[in-house]
């Protein structure tokens, strides 16, 4: 991807001058995954890293830089989640420059680095149709999209190149993967409803409580607000419960009902690896049902729990 | 009085100050008999009910939980329960993925007169939960005794 590499270094180097700070990813502590940059200053801008290991939505950054005069570098899905904080109100469209790429699929990072044993030597990676390539110590190895990618990535619809103010690579056209690798959910509907809530207690137990798939949620924009540190009314109390984390992916779901983009970030950034996004994929589905929607979109739709019809179509209440 | 028979089960009734608390009380004063499961929280509006309420009660061991507010366009805040009525859909589809049986939810409309109405929907939803039965239970102890969970013997609560 070196050109859209390069494409994507000139059109920031151009646009940097009128702009307070340009987000891009640039080379992590791991190789497997890339990390966050904040462009500042023309010589950061060499720093630049844009391949499959760029999995992280910088979106989330966005609001937090309210005020200022932000660029930021998106893959398709992170211009959904753009799209959504636009919907909401909690960025404004005059001060962000949104530079869109030709994004092929995203490594999952744990699933990537249990494939190759190590993240150690991985100098590259390229995707290509049927399979991904990565390149450790100067050798070849290829894994099917399904082992290495994130399962986001199989339902992707391309960015809406559109909204981006530029575009590096070719406009907007997403990848195919043919069939997705079974989701959690696909799972739990096998199950009947106490074997489900057993998986979560079992789930759940391992979580540590960091919050981090708070912190990485790019909608999540309470701070020090969170309902899950309340202590009036006390949603979540502190024992090491099972129950009480499930409660707060409850909380994280229903907060994000509606809004939710499904970037993954909750469950990219889980050090338990939990699949804390199954409850938001849910709820997605029900709303696109219900309401016929899909969040981040279209910047001028309103969120379907923002609003109401008197009459709704697709409701159907129960009959005593 | 208790229309079914045998244990009694928890069920929680989020109700609206203005029609269905009301028309349960037109129920009460009407003498109908009614099953005795359902506690009633009184609110103000269903459009003040968080899907966290019903998320938490089951969480806290209640069996069945019944939402019930003023009938579309009677909402005494004029909007509330067109709110709720979204929010209580949306939460239909967290509920069976946590575990939740979809029939251990329900929510309806049940304005101040219709205390008939009232008898029925609690008649009929208390009916429903028995059917399920109790809600399984979380294992009681922390993460911690759940991973040793083989050498502990859990505590159901
Ligand atoms: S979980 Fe809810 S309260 Fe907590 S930060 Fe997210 S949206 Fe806010
Ligand atoms: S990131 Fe994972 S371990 Fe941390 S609170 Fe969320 S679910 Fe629990």
């Amino acid at each position: 991807m070196a050109s859209s590499l390069d494409e994507l270094k000139t059109a920031i180097r151009k646009a940097l001058p009128g702009l307070d700070v340009v987000i891009a990813w640039t080379a992590g502590p791991d190789a497997l995954s890339h990390a966050p940059l904040f462009i500042t200053e023309e010589a950061d801008v060499a720093r630049i890293e844009w391949d499959p290991r760029c999995s992280q939505n910088l979106a989330g950054y966005l609001p937090g830089l309210r005020g200022k005069k932000a660029g930021i570098v998106a893959k398709g899905c992170d211009v959904r989640s753009i799209v959504e904080l636009l919907q909401e109100k909690l960025i404004d469209r005059e001060d962000v420059v949104i530079f869109g790429l030709d994004c092929q699929g995203a490594v999952d990072a744990r699933s990537a680095r249990a494939a190759l044993g190590s993240s150690r030597g991985v100098r590259d990676v390229a995707i290509d149709g049927a399979s991904v390539c990565f390149s450790v110590n100067g050798e070849p190895r290829f894994f099917s999209p399904g082992e290495v990618l994130q399962s986001k990535c199989f339902g992707c619809a391309g960015a809406d190149a559109g909204l981006c103010d530029h575009f590096a690579g070719e406009r907007g056209l997403p990848p195919q993967f043919g069939n997705p690798p079974e989701s959690t959910l696909e799972r739990l509907e096998a199950m009947d409803m106490e074997e489900r809530l057993r998986f979560w207690e079992t789930q759940m137990s391992r979580c540590i409580r960091c919050y981090a798939c708070r912190s990485a949620c790019p909608l999540c924009v309470c701070q020090d607000h969170c309902a899950a540190q309340s202590r009036e009314p006390h949603w979540v109390d502190q024992t090491d419960h099972p129950r009480e984390k499930l409660m707060f992916q409850a909380i994280h779901a229903l907060h994000t009902a509606g809004r939710c983009t499904e970037c993954g970030e909750c469950e990219r950034a889980c050090p338990m690896g939990l699949p804390v996004m199954t409850l938001k994929r849910a709820l997605n589905r029900r709303i696109k049902d219900v309401f016929d929607y899909q969040a981040g979109i279209d910047p001028n739709q309103t969120p379907p729990l923002f609003e109401f019809r008197e009459v709704e179509t697709n409701i159907k209440e129960r009959e005593w | 009085m208790s229309v079914t028979e045998g244990k009694e089960l928890r069920i929680i009734g989020f109700l609206c100050n203005w029609c269905s608390y009301a028309g349960a009380d037109t129920a009460g004063v009407g003498r109908f008999a009614q099953p005795t499961d359902l506690r009633i929280v009184r609110l103000p509006c269903t459009g003040r009910i968080n899907p966290l309420f019903i998320v938490r009660a089951f969480m806290n061991g209640a069996d069945g939980v019944l939402v019930s507010g003023c009938h579309p366009r009677d909402c005494h805040y004029s909007e509330g329960n067109f709110y709720a009525r979204r929010r209580l859909e949306t939460l239909k589809a967290l509920l069976p993925v946590i575990g939740v049986d979809p029939g251990r939810f329900e929510y309806t409309w049940v304005s101040a007169s219709e205390g008939q109405r009232w008898r029925s929907v609690v008649a009929s939803f208390t009916e429903q939960v028995h059917a399920l039965g109790s809600m399984p239970r979380f294992m009681s102890g922390t993460s911690l005794d759940l991973c040793l969970r083989p050498a502990v013997q859990p505590r159901v609560f």
